[in-house]
């Protein structure tokens, strides 16, 4: 994974709650065994509504999605967050996000930003009134600068630091393979899906 | 000090302790694997030369993009999407490749990986399961610790069998209470969701205790808490108890003998203690509930059968308005409208929640002797191979085909509409599955989640209807 820390982009926003995977990449789309294409898929149910708003012309080489409360609920695909990259997002800013979507989004460097609900509405309402706002992510100081405020984020610090870092969460479970060892000879496997 | 069902199994399955810089890493005892969210884990792992550490904790089958289309004359279910083929051709490659059994499309005790982790027997209490599917939370309704993961922590699983996770908080959800006829444990989920929103359970693992939950059979236990995710939450569980040894005791893959009774006390140790304290409690009476059906486009917007559809005027909330605005407008429902009467098109029994045996037996009682209404196209489809075996010894098969439904193959089918079994834009159903997300069963399709009574009722009458009034 590329080290990320700050990035400009452009923002736009789609003020739904409970946008759920489903609709961020229709199941249909999952017959796939790879990761490519898919940013073309994103949302795609939506998009044939010409008034959608990944549909203008404003909307292209958008950065930031300004979503509503509960963003990615729903299946643990995590083709959600390769669509959403696909399309060219680097973070998504909601209330809060379910539990497997931060999760798949985090492992692949696709920022959750999570902001209280005063915030959000007055982003969102900023942004519908420009069409788009440029946002200016700082992952190390946990801030977004966006329309002359500082908006502070939480993350907890391990996400932080593989983000920031580049580092592979896989790698960082192999090197505790002493650990892993001690564990397994602590604990016969409980089941035998090979023999038996 | 006093410890709560999901804080004995953690504690027993952390590898590395979480420290201010880091999560936990915690073991994990079975990984469930199927064709939709595991190509790309296995595609990392040969690019970075890695070996699966446990196969013989790992079980793969295949289920989402799989026909349930009857078999050809040479007894082989055909697939006739092509690129389903490549990803079911994929799986088969993978699981030989990197020596993980399979159950194949077709044989004995193929399925949908949430019935035959249990059916099997692969799935006891104390355990810690993980699939690449957010349904896993299915296996905690044995007392197994089970939730969904992604295709990144997928890799991670088979490469080390451990993840990293971040400790959830805990919630009660305590349902005292006598259910009333025609009310099922769809109907208890569906209510829970109702109450505490698709959002209200992010961040928690729920565990469902109360003199009504105890009552319940194991296959409605896996109902309810198949549905936990429904409500954000990040698994269910339940307590083991004597159900739950009885409905274990001599599948496939539990312990026998000595090895069995040692299990059993084992088990005996894990449920809550007294005195443990959640995070967070939610009570619901079981003698006030209803059945239930969803009106709108999230599971969380569901109502009592013979409630109204809600009003967006009124809401205060303008993110809840617009929200609901949207969804009446794509269910194409009137504001204030009753859904008893509604016309329906399609009726689907099946999925991860509601394909069971007890789920088909309960649907078969209503249908026997009776006839699908007119132009109504009535999906069974049971959720294994065994289940569809047990099904065609008692007869039930021949109840359904009978009364006009079409009699399928195991999977998932029209609970994601992935294999072709999908409604058309417009169209209306009524169905025992988990998610009535906008074209979740087919592009312009809508959805009604309901109980498998409710389905059945609605089947004959063409409408919704209160299967109360014909019990």
């Amino acid at each position: 994974m590329q080290p990320i820390n700050t990035f400009q982009a452009k923002a736009v926003a789609l003020p739904i709650e409970n946008i759920d995977t489903d609709q961020i990449i229709p199941a249909r789309y999952l017959k796939v065994t790879d990761k490519n294409g898919l940013g073309e898929a994103l949302f795609t149910d939506w998009r044939g509504e010409p008034d959608f708003v990944l549909n203008q012309a404003y909307a292209q080489g958008a950065g930031v999605l300004i979503a509503g409360h509960n963003f990615g609920c729903g299946s643990s695909r995590e083709h959600a967050p390769w669509a959403l990259q696909g399309f060219g997002f680097q973070a998504v800013i909601s209330t809060y996000f379910a539990d497997i979507f931060k999760g798949n989004a985090l492992k692949n460097g696709l920022l959750p930003i999570v902001v209280d609900a005063a915030t959000l509405a007055r982003l969102t309402e900023q942004c519908l009134a420009n069409q788009t706002i440029d946002v200016s992510v700082d992952l190390e100081n946990q801030q977004v600068h966006v329309a002359g405020e500082t908006i502070s984020f939480p993350i907890d610090a391990f996400s932080k630091h593989c983000l920031l870092h580049g580092v592979d969460q896989l790698g960082y479970i192999q090197a505790q393979e002493a650990a892993i060892q001690a564990y397994e000879a602590n604990h016969p496997a409980r089941v035998n899906t090979v023999g038996a | 000090m006093a410890k709560t069902l999901f804080e004995k199994i953690w504690d027993a399955h952390v590898v590395q302790a979480a420290d201010a810089e880091s999560p936990a890493t915690l073991y994990i005892d079975l990984h469930l694997v199927h064709e939709v969210t595991s190509p790309q884990a296995f595609t990392m792992l040969r690019e970075r030369g890695l070996t699966v550490r446990r196969p013989d904790q790992t079980l793969a089958t295949m289920d989402h993009s799989t026909p349930t289309t009857p078999r050809g004359a040479d007894g082989i279910i055909p697939v006739t999407d092509e690129i389903a083929r490549k990803q079911l051709n994929q799986l088969i490659q993978n699981c030989s490749d990197f020596g993980i059994p399979l159950y194949n499309l077709g044989t004995e005790n193929q399925g949908i990986v949430h019935v035959i982790g249990p059916e099997q027997g692969y799935t006891q209490p104390g355990m810690t399961i993980v699939c690449g599917d957010s349904h896993t939370s299915t296996h905690g309704a044995f007392g197994a610790l089970a939730f969904g993961i992604g295709t990144s922590e997928v890799g991670h699983v088979l490469a080390t069998q451990c993840l990293l996770q971040q400790k959830p908080q805990t919630a009660e959800i305590r349902i005292d209470g006598t259910l009333r006829p025609g009310v099922t444990a769809k109907d208890i989920i569906l209510a829970i969701i109702a109450k505490i929103g698709v959002g209200g359970g992010t961040g928690y693992v729920l565990e469902y205790t109360g003199s009504a939950i105890r009552a319940l059979s194991m296959e409605e236990r896996m109902t309810i808490c198949n549905m936990s995710i429904e409500g954000g939450a990040r698994a269910g569980l339940i307590a083991p108890d004597e159900t739950t040894f009885a409905w274990l005791k001599d599948r496939p893959h539990t312990p026998k003998g000595e090895a069995w009774d040692a299990a059993v006390a084992y088990w005996r140790t894990l449920p809550s203690d007294e005195g443990a304290t959640y995070d967070l409690q939610v009570v619901l009476n079981a003698d006030e509930l209803a059945p239930m059906i969803t009106y709108g486009t999230n599971p969380g917007m569901g109502i009592p059968v013979t409630g109204n559809v809600p009003a967006p005027s009124d809401l205060a909330d303008d993110s809840q308005r617009m929200a609901l605005d949207k969804a009446l407008n794509y269910m194409g429902l009137q504001p204030n409208q009753p859904l008893i009467g509604q016309k329906v098109d399609v009726v689907f029994l099946g999925s991860c929640t509601n394909s069971r045996i007890s789920d088909l037996r309960a649907a078969a009682k209503l249908l026997d002797g009776k006839k699908v209404a007119d132009g109504l196209r009535m999906l069974v489809v049971p959720g294994s191979q065994q289940v569809k075996r047990q099904a065609e010894a008692e007869g039930l098969d021949q109840i359904f085909r009978a009364a006009g439904a079409e009699w399928r193959e195991a999977g998932c089918s029209m609970c994601i509409a992935m294999n072709g079994d999908q409604l058309q834009p417009g169209q209306y159903a009524v169905s025992t599955s988990n998610r009535n997300f906008e074209g979740r069963q087919g592009k312009g399709g809508r959805t009604f989640l309901a109980s498998p009574l409710t389905a059945a009722a609605t089947a004959i009458n063409g409408h919704i209807v209160d299967v109360r009034e014909i019990l």
